[in-house]
């Protein structure tokens, strides 16, 4: 029951990975037991289950997800937003408004409009129907400072590193605010728009060279370079 | 998919130029950065592509034998069309060409046109019923903002590089020769476009810039410094102070374009 | 305008470009060279030059369109005005049109389409130069193309084809010979599952003819699957060179 790759081994869809009773972790696949590469990355191997991490992939919502999105378009009774994903996802305007929609005298426009962005959380999906959000909770809802950066989806938690390492090191350096979207987008909120463009290069140099090793300790290096510029 | 050019960004963009300053730290009268590569396409008669900051343009000249027009008989035709292929933008849909792309391939016939680039009577084989068909077909790889310059600049790159067949006349029939001539060219002329903002002009408006503003201003201008071609699009205006910088502004920098492309 | 040769093999069982009968044109690939596409990819087979973008999954449009349980996957082949020796009105052909099919049945066994509901795919090939052989070049960078984009493939699909010229079977005809020649069989090939998902044939040949055609097309498909890999590994091996020199 051999595998065909060294751990972190970088493969390609159709790459043979392992042969015998193995389970097909993520972006793998299995036929006539043995076990392919569905999608370009690294590849991996822990009690039995083999996996590859995404170098290239797309977002597919998730229920509980946070996300970050953009009004697409204002409905009749919502609006749908495009979540950087094979599908668009509605908003009801009973859950904004925190009652029930009255089509007579609310304007759905004008509490959110073709444009806005939002942090939300996915409530329901699945294969029969589009993704529905909600901005019920706390931290949720509208933003309306800040600017937006996209990286790979499948990066995000390398973003934010071990225990929030990454993360925690770019927010105390740079003084912003960052909320990492499940879905590649990112909202980085700064005093200075000078302290956001840091912390955006920070992040973009993450995503360039998310798998090589020493990485948290050359981005705490480039934090430094840069703030003393 | 599609590109989440949000509300923030806009605005972001519209106070910067506001302020003098651009998103992506040029100044308001800088040109980004170009390459060409002409002859890439062997099999054409004449080809360029032309990069501009990330917008890509491959023109390819095919040049055939045809019949002249019945008011030039003794004039060359060139014709310009302009594909914005689908693959250059998820904005592109496949299909006959659009508004959008018609009216780039016209802006850049007029300003050949009108220079008088092309010398068209050397074009000429039997007055009245042959002449060399020059085509002039406008390819966008990539859609970065302004491709109006960046199809004109590549426009004219080929033609530059292109040759006909040698020919001779045999019973009134055109019998194609080994060997090629370099296509005559008497102009080289320079397009630029510039984007206005509120009371801001600024030269060479990216992809993010031309979803912001008001209006654009195209022009071309000859060898010489004149002008040959204008056109002004979008949904706002230029009051006549602003025109008068605005045409300052274009031919100074038509003057340092020219400078740099040693036309 | 040229002539055109009476012997595509010479005595020295040489082709006119100097290739033996089962030997490939020179293969050049890029991947992810086209900014605003999900994934891309740029092929150099022989002569021919070609660019695949790949854009979506995305929201299925028209929505009547979309399939309730399986992703849309749409291909448009088109040719540059100028990629041929006669200018080729941009208006697509009833050819460019059948192509367009057929490297969509091509690359759809390769692809999970049922994983993605009610979505769609699709796949803009531009050829910019055309020499024979380009809806097999077109193939090998639309895989790609996919690929990069992050869809998920049960495998690349790598397409070349053969034919018979002079009386020989020979590999990867260029325009001429397959203007000439008296057959061709152009073929996708999925080659970690032998799978052949792309077959078409013009021409006479005896059915063995046929096998030994199919055969070195199959071939050809394995010598360009070693390139096509290579370029896609190249795109994201990058970082790793950076990671050595730090």
């Amino acid at each position: 029951m051999p595998t065909f790759f060294e751990k972190k081994q970088l493969v390609i869809p159709g790459d043979l990975l392992a042969e015998g009773e193995y389970i097909a972790g993520d972006n793998t696949y299995k036929e006539d037991n043995r076990i392919y590469a569905s999608r370009i990355g690294l590849a991996n191997c822990t009690h039995k289950k083999v996996s590859i991490v995404a170098l290239k992939a797309f977002y597919f919502p998730k229920v509980a997800d946070i996300i970050i999105g953009t009004v697409k378009e204002v409905g009749f009774s919502g609006w749908t937003v495009n979540i950087n994903s094979p599908y668009i996802a509605l908003l009801r305007a009973s859950d904004v408004l925190n009652r029930s929609f009255k089509p007579q005298n609310d304007e759905l426009s004008q509490v959110l409009t073709a444009g806005d962005l939002i942090v939300a959380k996915i409530a329901s999906f699945d294969r029969y129907h589009d993704p529905q959000l909600t901005v019920g909770e706390p931290g949720l809802g509208k933003i309306t400072r800040g600017q937006i950066l996209n990286i790979t989806p499948t990066k995000i938690p390398r973003v934010i590193g071990r225990q929030g390492s990454m993360i925690n090191n770019i927010k105390k350096a740079t003084n912003c605010q960052i909320i990492l979207g499940k879905n590649g987008v990112i909202l980085v909120t700064g005093k200075d728009p000078k302290d956001e463009e840091i912390a955006i290069a920070a992040i973009n140099k993450i995503e360039k060279e998310s798998h090589t090793s020493g990485l948290t300790d050359r981005i705490t290096q480039f934090l430094n370079d840069e703030k003393q510029k | 998919m599609s590109s989440l050019l949000t509300r923030v960004k806009l605005q972001q963009i519209k106070k910067a130029i506001e302020e003098g300053k651009r998103l992506d730290q040029r100044n308001l009268n800088e040109y980004r950065a170009f390459s060409i590569e002409q002859g890439a396409i062997e099999k054409a008669e004449g080809s360029a592509r032309v990069k501009l900051g990330k917008t890509e343009v491959l023109v390819g000249i095919k040049v055939e034998v045809g019949t002249p027009y019945a008011d030039t008989p003794n004039n060359g035709v060139m014709t310009v069309n302009a594909e914005l292929v689908p693959l250059a933008s998820s904005t592109f849909e496949p299909g006959p060409p659009g508004d959008e792309a018609i009216e780039l391939s016209r802006i850049v016939d007029r300003g050949i046109r009108e220079s008088e680039a092309i010398d068209t009577e050397k074009l000429c084989i039997i007055p009245g019923k042959k002449v060399f068909v020059v085509f002039v077909d406008i390819y966008v790889l990539n859609h970065d903002g302004n491709l109006i310059d960046a199809s004109a600049m590549a426009a004219v790159s080929a033609l530059m590089n292109t040759k006909m067949h040698n020919y001779e006349i045999v019973d009134e029939e055109v019998i194609i020769k080994q060997g090629y001539t370099p296509l005559p060219m008497n102009d080289f002329p320079i397009t630029v476009t510039l984007g206005k903002i509120v009371d801001k002009l600024f030269i060479d408006p990216g992809l993010e810039e031309e979803e912001v503003m008001d209006s654009r201003l195209s022009i071309a201008f000859t060898g010489k410094g004149e002008i040959c071609a204008m056109q002004k699009g979008g949904s706002g205006y230029f009051t006549a102070e602003q025109l008068k910088e605005a045409m300052s502004l274009a031919q100074s920098t038509a003057e340092s374009q020219r400078k740099k492309l040693k036309w | 305008m040229n002539e055109k040769p009476k012997k595509l093999i010479n005595t020295k069982g040489l082709r006119l470009d100097g290739r033996k009968p089962n030997e490939l044109r020179s293969v050049k690939i890029d991947v992810g060279i086209l900014p605003n596409a999900d994934g891309s990819a740029y092929i150099e087979h022989g002569k021919n030059k070609i660019l695949a973008g790949a854009f979506g999954p995305r929201e299925m449009h028209p929505k009547h369109l979309q399939q309730a349980d399986r992703m849309v996957l749409r291909c448009r082949y088109h040719m540059a005005p100028f990629s041929v020796p006669e200018r080729k009105s941009p208006a697509p052909s009833r050819r460019e049109n059948e192509l367009s099919k057929v490297i969509r049945d091509a690359l759809l066994p390769a692809v999970f389409i049922e994983n993605y509901p009610r979505t769609g795919v699709d796949v803009f090939i531009e050829v910019l130069q055309a020499d024979g052989g380009t809806r097999c070049a077109s193939i090998t960078a639309a895989s790609l193309a996919l690929a990069d984009a992050g869809i998920p493939m049960r495998d690349l699909v790598v397409a070349c084809a053969a034919g018979k010229v002079d009386n020989k079977i020979a590999l990867d005809l260029m325009d001429i010979e397959d203007k000439i020649g008296t057959a061709d069989v152009p073929v996708a090939y999925m080659p970690n599952l032998n799978a052949i998902t792309l077959l078409q044939m013009d021409g006479k040949l005896s059915l063995k003819e046929f096998e030994n055609a199919v055969e070195i097309a199959t071939g050809g498909c394995k010598q360009i699957y070693e390139i096509q890999k290579e370029a896609l590994k190249k795109k994201y091996e990058i970082i790793e060179q950076e990671e050595e020199v730090e």
